[in-house]
Parts: C-alpha cells; structure tokens; sequence
C-alpha cells in the first residue's frame, strides 16, 4: 500500500468558522490524513465534528464564513491552500470530484439532468459535447439506471433520490477523477435504496480504482467501503485503523460509545391490561388514501414501535391516535373510553392522558417561552397547580428528565438539542398521561444523545407505569426499546407482534427485506448481502418500496 | 398514479390564472361601479350644484338613465364599457375621447422607463450578488436602501433643479403635442421618464439581489462551485433561471407601481397623460372620467400581474416538465 | 460511556464584542427623534404662527427675519415647515395605527381560526388590492371629498389590507408550527393560542412593518396634498408646500426641495430603524 502515488495530504489542518454573533470557533483543530491511489479511507463522526468541511478542505472549498488558519492541503503534490482561485478551480469537477449528501437538492431543478453531468467535462474542454454525453450514458449505465439512453433527458424531480444519488456519481466520474469525495451519499435515502446506492458506489469505486474520502456519521456504512476509518470527534481525529480492527477492537471510549444504541437491549415489561386499541382506522389526505384498515392495540406499562420507510403513513397514525388528523372511519378506545375522532371534542382529561413528542425539539418549543412556562402550562391547565406547588413539581420534572433546575430559567434557544428534546418530554410527563406518542422524538439527534434519552424514557416507564407508541425508521431504536413492534408500509400494516417474533423470525417479505437492508456492523455484510440475494435479487433490481410523495 | 402530461397541467394552470385574472377584473368594476354610486348626495347635485330645482334634477337623472335600479345600471355601464365607451364626462365631451389619446401618452412614458429600468436593475442586482458584501455591493445597497422610498416630486424636482435649472440642458415642462416631431417629443419625456426610472429601480434591485442570494444559498450552488464553475457563469447558468420566476412578481409590482407613480410625475412635468387627466377630474369630481381612470388603471395592474404569473409558471420546470 | 460528555465544549472566542448599535439604525433613530421633537414642540419652535402674514412679498428671500424666506402667500416658509411636521406625521400615525387595528386584529384571527372565515376575507381582500392604492385612493376621494377624516379613513381602509396580508402571513407561518399544534393538542383555546404561542413571536415582524407601512402612508399623505387633493389649505403640509411653491426651482431656487427633503429625509430614518429591527428579529433566533 505505501508504495503507491500519495494523492491527497493533509498536515495540521485548522479551519474557523464565523458565528452569528461576531464570533469564531474552530472546527477542525489540526487534522492530518493521507490518501493514497486506490486507497477509500471513512471519514466517521457525529453533525458537527467537521466531517463535510475536511471533505470540502481536500477539494480546497470552504463554505462562506469557514477560513483555514493553519496547516496544508496537498492534492498530488500541489499545495491547495498556495495555488491560485483559478487553479483550484480548474481541478475541482476534473481531477476531484464531489458526491453531495442530498442530490435532491444539488441538482439545479431547472437543467436538464445531461446538462449537468457533461457540464464540468465540457466547459473545461476535456471533452465534445458528443463524446460527453455518450460517456454520460456509458455511465448511467453501468451504474444500472434505468433507460441510460433517454436518463439525462430528464429534469431532476422527475427521477427518484436513489437514481439522482446514482447520477451524481456518474457527474463525479465524468473526468475520471483522481480523487472523489463522498460526503453522507446514502443518509438521506431510506434503508432498502441505501443498499442499491452503496452497491452503485461500490462497484464504481472498485472498478476505476480512484482514491475516495467517504464521509458518513454511520460506521455501519462505512464498513462496507472504505479500508480505514478515521473517527472524527469535535474536529478531531481520535482513533484511526484499518476497518476491522475498528470493529473489533476500538481502543478511544468515544469509538466504543459510537454504536452504544446497538448494545441497548430494553423491552420485555409485563403487561399490566389493555390500554390503546385502534381498530378499522381509514384516513386520507385529500383524495389520497393514507391509512388502512389500522387495527392494533398496546398494553398499560408496554412499548409498541411502530416502525416504517418514510411515507408509510406512522406519522400519521401517531397524529390520529391524539385527535390531530380526523381519521374517515373507525376507533380508537383508551381504557374502556371511546375517543373522539377530534381534538376538540375530547374532554379535557382525555387530552391529559395521551400526549404526544415531536421529532424536531426546535420547532415543538416555543422559542419565547421560558422553560417554565413551557413545563408549567400542562401543570395549571390539566391540574390547577400554581405558586410553590408548581415550581416544587417543576423542579421535581427536571430531574426525572435529567436536567438541572435552572434551566428552568432559560429560553429553548439557549439548549442543545438533546436538552432541548428533554424539555418536550418534560412537558408531556407534566400532564401525567397513560399513552405518550413518540414521533422520531431521536432521529434528529446524535448516537450518544439517543442512547442517553432512550435509556431514560426506559428508566421512566419503569417508575411511571407510562406506555409508549415508538414511531421511527430506525430498527435499531426498535431493538433497543420496544416489547412488541409494528411494521407499516404504504398506509398499511404488514406485519405485528412480539419483538422477538417481527426482529429474529419475521413473517412477511417485506419485513426481511427491510431488516435485510440495515448495514450490519460487519465488513463483509454488503458484499454477502449481493451473494445471498442472488436468488431472487431483490435488492438491488427492483424499485425499492416507496409511495409518491 | 395517473399520467399527466406537462403541456394539460400548463394549459389548466394558465387557464386558471386567466379565469382569476377575468374574475378580479369583474369584481373591480363592481367595486369601482358601487363606489361611485355610493356618492354621497347624487350625480345630479354633484354636477348640477345643491341649488338646482327638482325638475331640472329629475331630468338629469332619465337622460343619464340614473332612474333605473342599480343592477340594470351596471349591465348597461359593463356592456358600454366592453365596447370601449365609458359614457359623458361632466363637461359634456364623451370620455374616450377625453382618455384614450393621454392613455397613449402615458404608456409611452411607462414603456419607456420600464424598457431601461428593468434590465438596470437586474443587471445591477446580479453585480451585487457577483460581489456580495464586497465594495459594489456595499455600495450599491447603502444607496438603494437610502433611495428606496423618496418620493417622486423629491426626484423630479431634484433633476429639474440640476438638469433644467442649473445646467439648462433639458427643458423642465414635458407638455408634448400630436403635432410634434419625434425628436422634440423625445427630448421633453427624457426627465419625466428618469424620474420613474429612479423611483422603481432600488426597489427591484434590491428584490433582485435577494431572489439570487437566496438562489445561491441553495446546494446546488455548492455543487456548481465543487466542479470548477466561475462565480460569474454560475450566476447567470445556475441561479439566474432559478430566480426569474420571484423576479418577475417583483417586477410586475413595480411596473405596476409605474403606474401609480405616473399620476405624480405627470402632475410635476404638466405632461398629458392619464395621470394628469385623472388628478383634475378629482379636483373637479367629474366622477364618469375619475371611473373611467381608476377602471383602465386597474385592468393594467391586473394585466401585469397575470404576465408575471405566466413567467412564473413558465420557469418552473417543475411545472413544465412533469414526472 | 462514562467519559463521554453530552454537550460540547463550547469553544467559540468572541471576536470584537461590541453593544454599540450600528451606524445605519443610529442616524435612523437620530432622524425619527429630531422629527417627533419638531412635531411636538411645534408651538415653541417655529418663530411665527402656521397660519400668519409676515410679509407683503410672496416667495420673499432668505433673511435673518424668515430664515427660510416667506411663501406664496408670504407666511413664514420655515414655520410652517415646522407645523408641517406635525401635521403631515400626525396623520400619518393615527391612520397608520388605525389601518393596524383593522388589518392586525384580522389578520391574525383569519390565520388563528383559518376556515371558511379565513377564505372569505382573503378573497375580499385580494380583488381590492388589484386596484393600485393611489388610483383608489384618488377615486375614493373624488367621491366623498377630501376633508382630513376621509382622508383618514381612506387611506386606512385601503392600508389596512395591506397589514392584514402581512399579519396573517406572518402568524400563519408561526400557527402551522408544533408548538402551536401542541397548544391544539393539549385543548387550549383561540385567545390562549394568540396571546401566549403566536403574537410574541410576530411582534417584530409587525413592529417593523408598523414603520413600513407608515412611512408609505405618510408618502401617500404627501403624494395626495402634492396632487391638491389631499389636506386642504391653509394647513402646513409638506406635500403641498412643494406643490405651491414649485415655480421657484425653475430660477434654481432650492427652497420648494427642502419641504421635499423633509419627506424623503424621514422615510430613510424610518426605513434604516425598521430595516435593523427586522434584521434583529430574524437573528434573534441564533442567540
């Protein structure tokens, strides 16, 4: 390995980064890394560690407001940071290559797809318009999308986002780069089309042998592609090896703490009677049918995951249950009461009893309403506390939700985001209800964060009695918390029961194939994955499952 | 899912926005119809003095027909209207002829400021966004915010006081006549259609540079620069087309408040236009011309929004190009 | 596990903390005080009366009797600019504040109970605003003549669609968000929900679109009274002070401009304060 070419070298790297407030803070502090021909190395770390401003770095772009202060860039041997605009430009798009993390959103919707992809290629004079576009094909075709003839005809929101992802790899080949940066490719594609884009990805690395960075905050992924793993934490590196030894043996506890979720094993709590039971429920948004035939039911005291791709219609389910959305026909009974189909004409102790979190802690607190006044609300309206008593029971919510008291005193705007996310669980355990609705209330958070909450929610169903309907895409989430679980795709439910059942011995085809598709934290599983699934090659032929947006 | 072609989704749309643009203009004259015989008092006091006998009133009333019942009225007022004839002015001259020759003068004016306004401040807007925050940028920004919202007279009278006064280079009244060769004409409307120039072009510049600056906040703008692309290609290939569609409602706005604007700058330069026409019908209250005015300024401020929404809808590929 | 902190370190250094406003808002807030104080203190401040004689000669010239030398009518050219002030922007302000009381209060009712309430003023106010302001204006006033309380109510009917777009827009973004439906969720009712989860969070938007929208009635004011159709004389006002006095420019004489400064002197003012102010709210949010 060391006697090939070195084509990227980074030395001592410091980037800053302009705050709002007339501020700076570092956010690489003194990264090195090499990259050698042939050579993928993972780049993996938590939102925030200064992953996608390295991979912008070894391009030598970096966002308005970041300046490097300190260190070099080398990309085959000329000096990044020295070279002119003009010779930095003149690299970028031919000789390195960029894989953005949401292609919906870094193809201009208004040029054609083939305009795109030759674009670089064209301008730069490396290649004719004609031969562009028929080496655009050739790679839209070996990167299996569908017609590679008419692909780049179309318009960007006329494709889906696995074959745009697929697209933008073919754009980063165009020149055949010695360098492409990955920068998150898979993480905004749901689990089944994850798997055909890191295929795609895979194969075209391998075969071209090119030098690539692959930058993603899930070291499951990254096992599948890369040789070595540098693990980034607050803009540095801590540990750096070869991809098995990672796995195997990390030395740094931040490394260990990085799959902490998958090592949660909750669950199994004894049922105390019936609490939830939904049955026939039938909804749509306008005319498009959302929900169907919904018939489920959850245990005092118990944890049901309900668990989907996005548009399987969980969130919606979850938004039936508390009287937001009015569902067509059918049930939902709490204890031995018959809720009605709306908020507003729920009793106000029925509205006490089921409360609901959201995913986004930001936009599910006021941002200028105090703490207090946020944990306080439920207290005055659903149990006519006020004075000492609320503050004593304030203060008492706090410490269930693991936070110091003097919180109390601060706007939202002045947490993080898993405070922030403690204050929206607070808040519904101020209303001492039986059912609380869960809703992504994680995904929008880091992996040590996650864990920290979910083993308090867990900690809190034990003390409270509380039960939880768990909706998330997340199976490990599933594996972590939840007695029984409920698998949803295209408004209906395909397949429920115990979590031992649904995880270890699914059923339903569709349940296998959405467990079958979760990157297991195992080098060789992508590659397996290919050779278990050549039988029936689901995986990586079909049009994975998905409903129109 | 049911398969739409582009061109159906584009006819509807554009169907749509016609049928609302007929729809407003419907309710405007209702609105403008009512208001007007909302008159407090009657015509017949309002043109024939509060001293006039109740014959002489009664008589008015039959020969402007101002006996029948609101709606009939209405019908008979729309249906004239349509066919161009927007009745009797007080003065006792039919106000077509009284309105159309200015109505042509003031489009002249109008066309003639938004032809060089237009592409100015886009032009300029895409300059600043070219050197956000660096010393065009900041320059052009101070001064627009300061300029935006002077009013007309201020500017007029400020370059009639430079350009007419001072340097006597131009004359300062633009009274034009038919009988006027082009160049004399030319030379009078140069002032007045400065002026309008000055009044719209801080406003769409500034809401230019802000459709492209939130045009080039967007990924795909980090992905054109990841490429190699020159800032200045990027502008003009990538955000441009993505702006036009918020540019042009910016645009239609203004050229709208041209309109608005002409009444003002008219009045400054005594040039003979609608807006002129319609100033001293309001000091005389001579209430058919005021309507006629109000109505043919609304139809044109309806018009030019249904163009900025066809520009919209035509920049979108989304709309366009369906799946 | 147990190394692993939860929170960042937080290191970010400041670079220049300054609590010094910017230079824009300064001379903005500077301008709005100088006019007010001129508007209120008008009796004291002028020279001579709003409505006195002072000299036999009309457009008499600048001197140390009449600073500003004399008008048309040969009454004290800088006096009445002074009483101008309080005339021009003492309408301005109760029209401005009684188009808010209008448009607000709707607009934000529209937006909190949405509906069929919601659709029916919208549509309303849609096919008035394709009518552009001025050309209404100027009908409306044809119609019903310009005293000072037509005057008033006109412009403020006309505004008040304009705030109602802007307030409904803005508590319609803040009433779609979670917190509000969490409101909705937890059984709390209209007045609660305006009162504690949206108005606090619109105030900025409607503080500074309160300067927006007086700086543009406070122009129509001026643009009407230019046109002679607005306020009436003998009051001061600005509008109709360059009006009557604009033979002058044509012998160079800037004094019908300085009237016409003052105007276009307190629109910059405001529009720099409103301009912060909303730059303020929007980045209150990172604080």
């Amino acid at each position: 390995m060391s006697d090939r070419k070195i084509v990227l070298e980074i030395r001592g790297l410091i980037v800053e980064a302009m705050l709002a407030k007339a501020s700076v803070t570092e956010i690489v502090k003194g990264v090195s890394l090499e990259l050698r021909e042939g050579q993928v190395l993972g780049l993996v770390g938590e939102s925030g560690a200064g992953k996608s401003t390295i991979g912008l770095a070894s391009m030598g772009y970096f966002k308005p407001g970041c300046s490097p202060v300190a260190g070099e860039i080398s990309f085959c041997g000329s000096s990044l940071l020295e070279i002119s605009e003009a010779e930095r430009r003149s690299i970028r798009g031919v000789r390195a290559a960029y894989v953005a993390q949401s292609a919906a959103a870094s193809f201009n919707p208004s040029k054609r797809l083939m305009d795109q992809v030759v674009e670089a290629a064209v301008s730069r004079g490396e290649l004719q318009r004609v031969d562009a576009e028929l080496r655009a094909v050739e790679l839209f075709r070996s990167l299996q999308l569908p017609d590679p003839e008419s692909f780049g005809r179309k318009y960007p929101h006329q494709v889906s986002g696995g074959q745009l992802q697929r697209a933008m790899t073919a754009m980063a080949l165009m020149c055949d780069p010695e360098l492409i940066v990955f920068d998150e490719p898979t993480t905004a594609l749901d689990v089944t089309t994850q798997v055909e884009v890191l295929l795609a990805i895979k194969a075209a690395i391998e075969e071209r042998g090119v030098a690539a960075l692959y930058i993603s905050h899930d070291l499951a992924v990254v096992a599948q592609i890369a040789d070595e793993v540098a693990v980034l934490r607050y803009g540095e590196i801590v540990e750096r090896g070869p991809v098995t030894q990672m796995l195997e043996s990390p030395v740094h506890p931040y490394t260990k703490s990085l799959w902490a979720v998958r090592e949660m094993h909750g669950g199994s709590h004894p049922s105390r009677g019936r609490l939830l039971d939904v049955s026939g429920i039938e909804a749509s948004y306008g005319a498009f049918k959302v929900l169907q035939d919904i018939e489920f039911t959850i245990e005092r005291g118990q944890t049901v995951a309900l668990v989907g791709e996005s548009g399987s219609g969980k969130s919606t389910l979850g938004r039936v249950i508390s009287g937001l959305l009015s569902p067509e026909s059918g049930t939902v009974h709490l204890g031995e009461e018959a809720l009605p189909r709306k908020a507003n004409d729920r009793s106000r102790d029925m509205l006490r009893r089921v409360q609901l979190i959201y995913q986004s802690a930001d936009t599910a607190l006021n941002p200028r309403q105090k703490v207090s006044k946020i944990v306080g609300r439920p207290l005055s309206f659903f149990h006519g506390m006020r004075g000492a008593k609320k503050r004593s029971r304030m203060v008492d919510l706090m410490n269930m939700v693991e936070l110091d008291p003097s919180y109390l005193d601060r706007f939202p705007t002045q947490l993080s985001g898993g405070q922030k996310q403690r204050v929206a669980i607070a808040r519904a355990l101020a209303a001492e209800p039986e059912l609380i609705i869960c809703d992504e209330i994680t995904s929008a958070l880091d992996q040590v964060v996650q864990a920290g909450i979910l083993k308090m929610l867990d900690e809190l169903q034990e003390r409270l009695g509380v039960s939880y309907l768990f909706i998330t895409h997340d199976l490990e989430v599933v594996k972590a918390i939840s007695d029984r679980v409920v698998v949803m795709s295209g408004g209906r439910i395909v397949e429920q029961g115990p979590k031992s059942e649904v995880i270890h011995a699914p059923s339903e085809e569709y349940t296998r194939r959405l467990l079958n598709a979760v990157p297991q934290m195992s080098p060789g599983w992508l590659d397996g994955l290919v050779s278990r699934q050549v039988p029936n090659a689901s995986v990586t032929s079909r049009e994975p499952v998905r409903l129109s947006r | 899912m049911q398969i739409i072609t582009s061109t159906d989704v584009v006819t509807k749309l554009l169907a749509q926005r016609l049928a609302l643009g007929l729809l407003s203009m419907f309710v405007v004259s209702v609105v403008i119809f009512v208001a007007v015989n909302s008159l407090p008092g009657s015509f017949a006091a309002a043109v024939l003095g509060q001293s006039a006998t109740p014959e002489a009133v009664a008589a008015f009333n039959q020969k402007l027909g101002l006996d029948q019942p609101l709606v009939s009225r209405y019908l008979t007022w729309l249906s004239a209207t349509v066919t161009g004839d927007f009745g009797t002015s007080f003065t006792n001259r039919p106000v077509s002829t009284m309105v159309m020759p200015r109505l042509w003068n003031s489009l002249k004016l109008a066309i003639s400021a938004a032809l060089i306004a237009v592409p100015l401040a886009i032009t300029l807007g895409a300059i600043c966004v070219r050197f956000v925050n660096r010393l065009p940028d900041r320059i052009l920004s101070a001064t627009t915010l300061s300029t935006i919202s002077l009013p007309e007279f201020f500017i007029a009278y400020l370059l009639i006081l430079v350009l007419a006064a001072k340097l006597q280079l131009l004359p300062s009244l633009s009274t034009i006549r038919g009988s006027m060769g082009f160049a004399d004409q030319a030379i009078r409307m140069i002032l007045p259609v400065l002026t309008l120039v000055f009044v719209t072009l801080a406003h769409m510049m500034r809401a230019t540079r802000a459709a492209l600056l939130n045009v080039m906040a967007q990924p795909y703008i980090e992905m054109a620069r990841l490429k190699g692309e020159p800032e200045t290609r990027i502008i003009l290939r990538h955000a441009l087309p993505n702006a036009i569609g918020s540019i042009a409602s910016v645009v239609a706005l203004n050229l709208a408040y041209l309109i608005a604007g002409v009444v003002v700058v008219e009045a400054v330069f005594v040039y003979p236009g609608i807006g002129d026409t319609m100033v001293s019908a309001v000091s005389n209250r001579d209430i058919p011309v005021v309507q006629a005015c109000a109505l043919i300024f609304s139809a044109a401020y309806i018009l030019l929004n249904l163009v900025a929404d066809i520009i919209a809808i035509a920049s979108n590929p989304r709309l366009m190009h369906a799946r | 596990m147990s190394s692993v902190s939860t929170t960042a370190p937080n290191g970010a250094r400041p670079v220049r903390r300054t609590w010094r406003l910017p230079i824009t808002p300064l001379i903005g807030f500077g301008i709005v005080i100088t006019y007010v104080s001129c508007a209120l203190f008008a009796p004291w401040l002028a020279p001579y009366g709003e409505y006195q004689v002072v000299s036999d000669v009309p457009f008499g010239p600048w001197n140390s009797q009449n600073l500003l030398g004399t008008d048309q009518l040969g009454r004290d050219f800088l006096s009445r600019l002074i009483y101008g002030a309080r005339n021009s922007m003492g309408i301005a302000f109760a029209t401005t504040v009684v188009a808010f009381l209008i448009g607000g209060f709707i607009g934000i009712a529209a937006a909190a109970i949405r509906g069929w309430f919601d659709q029916v003023i919208c549509r309303f106010v849609d096919s008035v605003m394709s009518i552009p302001d001025l050309v209404f204006t100027l009908m409306l006033l044809a119609i019903f003549g310009s005293s000072v309380w037509n005057l008033v109510l006109i412009i403020a009917a006309l505004d008040s669609t304009r705030v109602f777009r802007i307030s409904r827009a803005a508590a319609l973004n803040v009433a779609t968000l979670e917190f509000v439906e969490a409101a909705e969720a937890r059984g709390e009712g209209v007045f609660w929900k305006v009162r504690h989860e949206i108005l606090p969070n619109i105030m900025p938007i409607l503080i500074s679109e309160f300067g927006m929208r007086f700086c543009f009635v406070f122009l129509t004011i001026a643009a009407l009274s230019f046109l002679g159709v607005g306020l009436q004389p003998p009051t001061a006002e600005w509008g109709s002070m360059v009006r009557d006095n604009a033979a002058l420019i044509n012998s160079g004489d800037i004094t019908p401009l300085i009237p016409a400064g003052a105007i276009a002197l307190l629109t910059i003012g405001v529009n720099f304060v409103a301009d912060w102010l909303l730059g303020k709210s929007s980045g209150a949010q990172d604080v």
